[in-house]
């Protein structure tokens, strides 16, 4: 039987086969309603490689107001954490990609780590990202995540010291999350010197390397990808969720900026960008 | 036993840490260094105690409250007169120790979360005194209900950010700040006025507080000849309330903690976190937060800006679980007959958040005799809440 931490690797094995950079592609669970999600999942497995399922939480410190404000909407419209396992499963039943949690970690403590962990497996979830929960007091649901078979994914940023950037690469059994600025998601600061980011991690792990916070469409998306195994997209997809229009409206216009950001990678993100 | 606490993690028994983003672990990691060398350099300590001298007003009296003593018909009552410090509160004890930090740090930029605004009227007022720029965030709400606050920070040179996220109120305000600092990390410092947030603030803060306990215990020995049966304080995110109680952990002085009881426990509307809410994360520390089944954080509600707040710091969910502190909790309508109560026989006018204290006190002392000795921590002046009381007693100034 094939666990999360394995389809996780398996995914960039396949990217790295074939010398192809991936896209890894977020959406707020319930955002604007479950129905909307699932539809939109649908259409992003289309372009993406990997797939994180963000759980709202009412306190997001490490988002920017776009995923904020999506977040208040999806717990204002009724969303709750046994509807999102559901919402899961059935993202699970259409496609193989690697399905990844994204959320803060009181929502995991309350509903109680060990459940928690097991649900999301069963929901057919491979990784979980956590990043209020930094490496000092991960040990709790990195155990349970690891004997369910369920990656952990670790975060770094730029101002993590090279000693920290050891200890996060060490408990790495998938890839690493790189947060490309020092800010919140989808703040729009200008990326800093993102070589240089990557070579101190690399040089500390053999794990690929995502990068995330910031990237808002093709152009950004290769520039950050030239030092990278993978980009995240999280903001600039919600606020394609967001930009108006009917289910079909806003599935068409999601599938365009996915399918734009990943035809870029796919072809080498060549001159001009 | 708890002279030993946090240990090196930041923890307080089962509560505290750190659960911050990691781009600020970094700098967690920098300001506990910093902290730990600054209070071991006789020159920072010198500083410190010179500005609590010459700047705050400081000792601040402990007073003998003779009139409401007698009408409680029980304890003697004394207050800790924390309201007649420089800016009206507690909070600028805590401000002007984080502010000389900041200086060490060289960090040029300083920003802070407020509720009532008399956390961010004394940062804004420390960061006047050292030229530093200061944002101060706060709830839009709060905003509304503290104009007088409001004004003030901004007459002394500070930007106050409003919030419109969320609540609207100062666990917004804190997540906003948060973000602020991961934003800005490098030049910014980031103030915390309560006992509240991820390791090293609840230690330091509570250092930098615990004068008002040390205080009350020198002047009590003078006044009466031994330490009082009883010392009542009110907690919002508690930094009044673990710095009058710290100095007493090791004595078996009967430790009080008040909670704001909204519209009471049972309507669900209140800020009652000790009392009613359960362990959880929140703004980077591991303590008792009030939340829902799935873990969402509630809002809080209380007449008192300042103890509207979900959370509370890690040191008094330690201190509950021992059961070293009692915790309890007064109603908007308890505290305000308090409120009221001083005025009328003490000529003082109480702030909002101490009048919970106060109404608790009341109750504690009419239950004693008069050989009993009652300390209550009046926190702050009530010169900001005229405009809230006047509106609940429906009067348009």
């Amino acid at each position: 039987m094939i666990t999360g931490i394995d389809r996780i690797n398996n995914s960039f094995k396949t990217l790295g086969e074939k010398g192809e950079k991936g896209l890894i592609t977020y959406v707020t669970a319930g955002f604007p309603s479950a129905e909307h999600t699932l539809e939109i999942t649908r259409e992003l497995a289309r372009h993406s490689d990997l797939i994180e399922i963000g759980i709202p939480f009412s306190d997001p410190v490490a988002d920017g107001p776009v995923i904020q404000n999506s977040s208040y909407r999806a717990l204002a419209g009724g969303i709750k954490l046994s509807g999102i396992f559901n919402l899961a499963e059935k993202i699970r039943g259409g496609t193989d990609l690697p399905l990844l949690f994204m959320t803060y970690y009181n929502p995991v403590m309350r509903y109680g780590i060990e459940n928690f962990v097991r649900n999301s497996r069963d929901s057919g979830v491979d990784g979980l990202i956590v990043p209020d929960l930094p490496v000092e007091e991960d040990h709790i649901l990195r155990e349970c995540a690891v004997s369910c078979g369920l990656s952990l994914v670790p975060l770094a940023a730029p101002t993590s010291t090279d000693d920290r950037i050891s200890k996060i690469a060490a408990r790495s059994d998938s890839f690493i999350y790189c947060v490309s600025v020092t800010g919140v998601t989808g703040s729009g600061k200008e990326i800093g010197d993102l070589k240089t980011f990557s070579d101190r991690v690399r040089k500390k792990t053999s794990h690929p390397l995502a990068v995330g916070f910031g990237i808002s469409g093709p152009a950004v998306a290769c520039r950050s990808a030239a030092h990278f195994d993978a980009v995240v997209v999280g903001s600039a997809i919600v606020k394609a969720v967001d930009a108006g229009g009917g289910l079909p409206v806003i599935v068409e216009r999601v599938g365009r900026l996915a399918g734009g950001i990943k035809d870029a990678l796919r072809n080498g993100c060549d001159a001009g960008e | 036993m708890s002279t030993l606490m946090p240990d090196s993690r930041g923890y307080f028994g089962d509560y505290g840490g750190r659960f911050v983003p990691e781009t600020l672990m970094p700098a967690l990691e920098e300001l506990d260094e910093s902290y730990q060398k600054a209070v071991k350099d006789p020159s920072f300590v010198r500083e410190f105690q010179f500005l609590l001298s010459k700047y705050v007003g400081r000792p601040s009296v402990l007073y003998f409250a003779e009139r409401l003593s007698q009408h409680c018909k029980g304890a003697r009552i004394y207050l800790k007169r924390e309201d007649l410090n420089h800016t009206g509160a507690h909070k600028i004890n805590n401000t002007l120790g984080q502010i000389l930090l900041a200086g060490r740090m060289n960090k040029k930029r300083i920003i802070a979360e407020t509720g009532a605004g008399q956390h961010g009227v004394a940062t804004a007022t420390a960061a006047a005194l050292f030229n530093l720029e200061c944002a101060v965030y706060m709830g839009e709400e709060d905003i509304a209900r503290q104009s007088l606050n409001v004004f003030r920070m901004k007459i002394l040179g500070a930007e106050v950010v409003p919030v419109s996220s969320g609540s609207k109120t100062l666990k917004d305000a804190m997540n906003e700040a948060m973000r602020d600092w991961v934003a800005n990390v490098e030049n910014t410092y980031y103030l915390v006025g309560s006992v509240a947030g991820p390791h090293p603030y609840p230690v330091m803060v509570r250092d930098f507080q615990r004068v008002i306990g040390d205080e009350t215990r020198g002047q009590i020995i003078e006044l009466e000849g031994r330490l009082p049966d009883c010392i009542v304080a009110c907690v919002g995110g508690g930094s009044n309330a673990m710095g009058m109680f710290y100095p007493f952990i090791g004595d078996s002085v009967k430790l009080v903690g008040v909670e704001a009881a909204g519209h009471g426990i049972k309507t669900g509307k209140h800020a009652a976190t000790l009392s009613a809410g359960a362990p959880g994360v929140l703004h980077g520390s591991l303590s008792y937060v009030l939340q829902d089944e799935d873990g969402q954080i509630q809002l809080a509600h209380s007449i008192s800006a300042g103890l509207d707040y979900p959370g509370v710091g890690p040191e008094h969910s330690y201190l509950k679980d021992t059961g070293r502190v009692h915790y309890t909790s007064v109603t908007d309508t308890e505290a305000l007959e308090a409120f009221n109560l001083l005025c009328r026989t003490e000529g003082i006018i109480p702030a909002l958040e101490s009048s919970h204290a106060l109404a608790e006190a009341v109750k504690i002392a009419g239950g004693m005799d008069s050989s009993g000795i009652v300390v209550v921590n009046l926190s702050g002046r009530g010169d900001k809440d005229v405009e809230t009381v006047a509106g609940v007693q429906g009067v348009k100034l």
